[in-house]
């Protein structure tokens, strides 16, 4: 394997697929020919994934499989691709969750070829934003991924998707317009301080460390808001529930399953690693604003009369923990939340590929209109039971693993915030079991007593999800042990750089540094 | 040998996953034969399901054996499978621990376990979803198993939750009617309200020591500050008071009936509810080291209950009701138990407890059997002429609860009513009332349901020797269950000696009396409880004292002190509008406003119009453009 720039090819097959797919002629639109590319070329993407996470060495935190080449030179950019601990499990699901979706869904009626290909540009995209370690090559995947997602909602959504799309794609358009800003400036004052040339590469402008804290703030609140709206906190959240809600299941699947993670996945590698004091500065706001999510979210799910627009909000509550786990900037608060990103892909994807199913059935998502289903689909009941505990955290699934290393990383930080974000937990069995008593139980009548049950596929499909949910409930070290060394570097990066601040200026005087140093 | 014995422990909660396994996936199907598909086995699901259970009890009585070949205080083995979630400093394994208070508590949910599922063999003949049943009943097993066995609080956690979802899934069991499942999802939500209570307790407990191991809480409890040691304590007993329905979380345990009654035979009287009084019993070195009036709250909590509850079981009409609201206040008994520094006497009164209340339950169960699922105790009476088998086994549980001697629930009350008489008298008063009641409500049950007149026109006929059979089990148990501690001498407190070593540190009130006060006790509770007795007699059976029994039957204890209804109007009403407000809010101001800006920019004018083509490439393009614009200006600037 050594040698094989195997980063860079995994990027690039999906992108090949999606080039394969939009030169098939159009007399194939009616067969299965588009889909059937997908699905190999999503595989052959699963197979690289696959082989990158059996190589990896869980031993080492840092990156791993770098592959680097010079892209723009006279501006220090370049093309530099690696993986660590955290990035190797978001690029597992991102591999994971595609071919899944190419398999399991009924694809479009029209419009196949656009369909099949602007999802596999999706997955090149989301992959590329993994894995750049490039700051600009970073923001160009961040960027790619919105366009194919605006044409996946805008045109293969449900009734109100273009104004959904619309939304989704202004609101992460003015994100990003800040983000680059950040970008240009942090690259630009670090050469200009250093005197060294110009670049973007992560490890080295972290390394260097060259912002006044003035500076480091104010670029990092340019970052937060980026990635806040792709989260999304509160309450830049609004296009989400739209966005989720109009969407075609697999962009369902995809947005809540991938790219909101961008948005905490980008905070962790590049918001906390590249400032590590201004985020310790602002973790009481970020928290805050997570905490609030959390609550928020989940109270706003209860009332929701739509099963899928309910889904949606919990995401806000879900992704507020993360957020929430991240600036606690310790490592039982960060390991948690990088499991969590994956648990969410894992227990909100099923989900919307739950509702999906029901859709397809009953073509309605209004709560009040469907009752008694699991009389009548007692299978489809049972595999929405286990990915609902899944959601609502239940010991023994993946989703407690994550929220109680979060929940209780925050603790050690900011008690008062782990504290009201636990009542969350409340807060979600509530919204679920609602809906879950008001579809799946009471009498069946009328169009319900007809719903059919999950086909064979569609149970391989979903027990596709149920498989590493349980697994990671009962034994979660498979993750840990490799999350952990990559979040360690972090820490140690960040206890070194808040450290040499207080050293220098002696302005700094949180008692949070204090206990850094003996962190447990 | 015990190395070996205790190797076995993993066979405990394998057994009831294995079962529960084996019902889900169906594999038991292998073994038919073609033909007999259309007409499913439905015993042998059944006994299978048994059989796994029976299993785990095999395997508890080999740790108890384990357990007895060592000394005294060599008896905790602590047996590691693997490391569950290492993060940082924070260590949780899934690890047992194997010592009298596991090993005790093991014994009779296995035991009293396999008694309920052979009932349930019989009991849910001809149900459609017999499968689902077990497979439920082996995973609560399994979970129950984890719940009393663990060495570390996470790992007990996981437990209780997954009690807590088995008891979820079986309560809503007949779930095409709306109240099962809500009565479902009621009881769920409440428990997570204490589950609250446990997380926080879990993250303080990490704080404090470092560590969650039960040894770890026990050994670092004196030297962890009081303040700390209490809030980990009142946020356990938050905890415990939902699983354990004391109030003001009591209030999912009535609508819990709406289950199967073996369920609410096994679950909800007999081993998930006492789960609170465990672990406050676990964590007793806790009690002794946070502040004195800590465990005082633990005791008022628990008599406010006990009273409360037998004031409402006193009312009710229907007859799994009456038991329901019984069993919270017997509950409330265990909780009295450990403010009064008388762990002993809680786990003594748990088992107890569980015979007679599981012989109870399983008994109104074979009643409404006969009454064709009638379970209102108005339409009943003369059953005793009928049920000539469940008439004399019920008795024997009415005995045992009212706290007659020589039954077992008459020692094991009494030592609770010793512990709080060495602890506060007036708490005492009122404990002795509360027992005065529940041998006032439970004589009232059986008068009107065995006795008295007929108020039906069918003949009900006695259940079958498979509904029996646990019965007599559990009857011989609940009459004999009191030896296990007497109180005529020290060599007869066997259960005092025998978990001795395991609530070493905990908090312990020696009596500070002799015999002689303690048999005045005795003589003082079989009078309260004779009395009490008489006079539901002379009210049920001799039609005397009329308005007594208006003032007992008042809809202010019928409903439970209107607790339950003050609350549900409040979620109901005020919270459901404060959450429809947050809904609004979300729709209204945080889109409104910026779906206003939008608006209100479309309006700025000709440059802005050219968004308004509706068509996002131009979005795209501009931003893009700016960007690169951006861009190019950097560069240049740079170079």
């Amino acid at each position: 394997m050594e040698g094989f720039p195997i980063l860079t090819v995994l990027i690039f097959v999906p992108l090949v697929g999606t080039a394969v797919i939009s030169a098939l002629p159009a007399r194939f639109e009616k067969a299965t020919v588009a889909r059937n590319t997908a699905v190999g070329f999503s595989l052959v993407t699963l197979v690289l994934a696959a082989i990158v996470l059996i190589d990896f060495d869980t031993a080492i935190g840092s990156l791993q499989f770098v592959d680097r080449a010079t892209w723009i030179a006279p501006s220090g950019i370049q093309w530099l691709v690696g993986v660590n601990g955290i990035s190797i499990f978001m690029v597992a699901l991102t591999a994971f969750l595609f071919p899944l979706c190419f398999i399991f869904l009924k694809q479009p009626e029209q419009n196949r070829r656009p369909y099949f290909a602007l999802i596999l540009m999706l997955q090149s995209g989301c992959l590329g934003a993994f894995l750049a370690q490039d700051l600009f090559l970073f923001f160009v995947f961040f960027e790619v991924v919105l366009v194919p997602m605006y044409f996946l909602i805008g045109r293969f959504g449900h009734a109100r998707a273009k104004f959904a799309s619309a939304k989704f794609f202004i609101f992460t358009m003015a994100g990003s317009a800040l983000m680059l800003v950040g970008i240009l400036a942090v690259a630009l004052l670090t050469a200009n301080k250093t005197g060294a040339p110009l670049t973007f590469d992560v490890e080295s402008l972290a390394i260097a460390d060259a912002l006044s804290v003035a500076e480091a703030r104010w670029v990092f609140l340019a970052f937060a808001i980026g990635f806040g709206v792709k989260v999304p906190l509160f309450p830049i959240h609004i296009w989400l529930p739209d966005a989720h809600t109009e969407a075609p299941t697999a962009g369902s699947i995809i947005l809540a399953g991938v790219l909101l993670k961008l948005g905490t996945y980008g905070f962790l590698r590049f918001g906390i690693f590249l400032f590590p004091e201004a985020a310790d500065f602002f973790a009481p706001v970020l928290m805050g604003l997570a905490v609030v999510g959390i609550l928020y979210g989940a109270v706003v799910a209860t009332m929701q009369k739509d099963l899928k627009r309910l889904v949606a909000y919990s995401s806000i509550a879900h992704l507020g923990f993360v957020v929430l786990g991240l600036f606690a900037l310790n490592s039982q608060g960060i390991s948690g939340a990088v499991l969590q990103m994956l648990n969410h892909g894992l227990s909100t994807g099923a989900l919307f590929l739950l509702v999906g199913y029901l859709y397809e059935r009953r073509h309605t998502r209004q709560i009040s209109e469907l009752e008694g289903i699991q009389k009548v689909a007692p299978i489809f009941a049972a595999l929405f039971t286990v990915v609902m505990l899944s959601s609502i955290g239940l010991p023994g699934l993946n989703g407690f693993v994550g929220e109680f290393l979060i929940l209780l990383g925050a603790f050690d930080a900011h008690r008062w915030f782990a504290v009201v974000a636990t009542s969350g937990v409340i807060l979600a069995a509530v919204y679920l079991l609602w809906a879950y008593k008001r579809v799946f139980h009471g009498p069946v009548e009328g169009e319900n007593a007809k719903t059919p049950d999950l086909k064979w596929k569609e149970r391989i499909g979903v027990g596709l999800f149920i498989v590493p949910i349980v697994l990671i409930g009962v034994y979660p070290r498979l993750l840990l042990n490799r999350i952990e060394p990559a979040v360690d570097n972090t820490i140690a990066h960040i206890q070194n750089v808040i450290g040499t601040e207080i050293d220098l200026t002696g302005e700094h005087e949180s008692p949070h540094s204090e206990e850094g140093g003996e962190h447990r | 040998m015990a190395e070996a014995l205790t190797n076995t422990v993993w066979f405990l909660p394998l057994a009831p996953l294995v079962g529960f396994l084996v019902l889900v996936f169906g594999f038991d199907k292998v073994f038919d034969s073609r033909n007999s598909q259309k007409n499913v086995p439905e015993k042998r699901i059944g006994w299978l399901a048994s059989g796994f259970v029976i299993t785990a009890f095999v395997f508890a009585v080999l740790q108890f054996v384990a357990l007895l070949s060592l000394d005294g205080h060599d008896r905790a083995v602590t047996k590691t499978l693997y490391s569950w979630i290492p993060v940082g400093s924070l260590k949780v394994d899934i690890s047992f621990l194997v010592d009298p208070l596991s090993v005790t508590m093991i014994l009779f949910i296995t035991g009293v376990g396999a008694l309920i599922h052979i009932y349930a063999v019989y009991y849910m003949h001809g149900d459609k979803d017999y499968r689902r049943f077990f497979s439920y009943l082996n995973l609560f097993v399994f979970s129950m198993i984890i719940l009393v066995m663990a060495d570390n609080l996470l790992l007990s956690f996981l437990g209780w939750e997954g009690v807590g979802v088995c008891s979820y899934f079986l309560i809503s069991f007949w779930f095409d009617k709306r109240e099962n499942a809500s009565a479902g999802s009621k009881a769920f939500i409440t428990n997570r309200v204490g589950d609250f209570g446990f997380m926080l307790a879990i993250f303080f407990t990490f704080q404090a020591f470092g560590s969650l191991g039960w040894q770890d809480i026990s050994h670092g409890a004196s030297s962890a500050t009081a303040s700390t040691v209490s809030i980990i304590v009142l946020l356990l007993m938050l905890g415990a008071a939902g699983k354990s329905a004391q109030i003001p979380l009591q209030v999912w345990l009535p609508n819990a009936m709406a289950g199967p009654t073996p369920v609410s035979a096994l679950i909800h009287a007999a081993t998930m509810v006492t789960a609170g009084v465990y672990l406050l019993v676990r964590v007793s070195p806790l009690l002794e080291a946070s502040y004195d009036w800590v465990p005082q709250v633990i005791m008022w909590i628990g008599l406010v209950t006990a009273l409360v509850a037998a004031l409402s079981a006193m009312a009710q009409t229907d007859i799994k009701r009456v038991l329901a609201y019984s069993t919270i206040s017997q509950l409330g008994f265990m909780f009295v138990a450990i403010g009064a520094g008388a762990p002993v006497a809680a786990i003594f009164h748990m088992i107890t407890h569980a015979f007679f209340k599981a012989l109870l339950f399983l008994g109104a169960g074979s009643v409404t059997h006969a009454m064709d699922g009638e379970q209102d105790i108005n339409k009943m009476g003369g059953l005793s002429k009928h049920l000539r088998y469940t008439t004399p086994l019920f008795l024997v549980g009415w005995l045992a609860i009212s706290g007659v001697p020589p039954f077992s629930g008459f020692w094991s009350k009494d030592e609770i009513l010793a512990g709080v008489y060495n602890n506060n008298r007036f708490a005492y008063v009122l404990l002795l009332l509360a027992a005065g009641v529940t041998g006032f409500y439970m004589t009232r049950l059986v008068l009107k349901v065995f006795f008295g007149k007929p108020n039906y026109t069918h003949t009900p006929h006695e259940s079958g020797k498979g509904i029996l059979l646990p019965l007599y089990g559990l009857a011989a148990l609940a009459i004999v269950a009191g030896i296990l501690n007497l109180p005529f001498s020290k060599d007869l407190l066997v259960l005092e000696h025998w978990l001795e070593p395991a609530l070493e540190g905990g908090f312990v009130k020696h009596l500070s009396f002799g015999g002689g006060t303690q048999w005045v006790l005795g003589i003082l509770s079989i009078i309260v409880g004779g009395l009490a007795m008489f006079l539901a007699f002379r009210i049920y059976h001799s039609n005397r004292f009329g308005s007594i029994q208006k003032v007992v039957e008042h809809q202010f204890f019928y409903k439970a002190w209107h607790i339950d209804q003050a609350l549900t109007s409040f979620v109901g009403g005020k919270g459901n509008r404060m959450f429809q407000k947050a809904a609004d809010f979300d729709t209204k101001v945080v889109d409104g406003t910026v779906m206003g800006v939008a608006s209100n920019t479309k309006k700025l004018g000709g440059v802005v119009r050219l968004f308004q083509t509706g068509k996002i490439r131009s979005y795209a393009l501009w931003v893009t453009l700016g960007a690169v614009a951006l861009l190019v200006y950097f560069l240049i600037r740079a170079l």
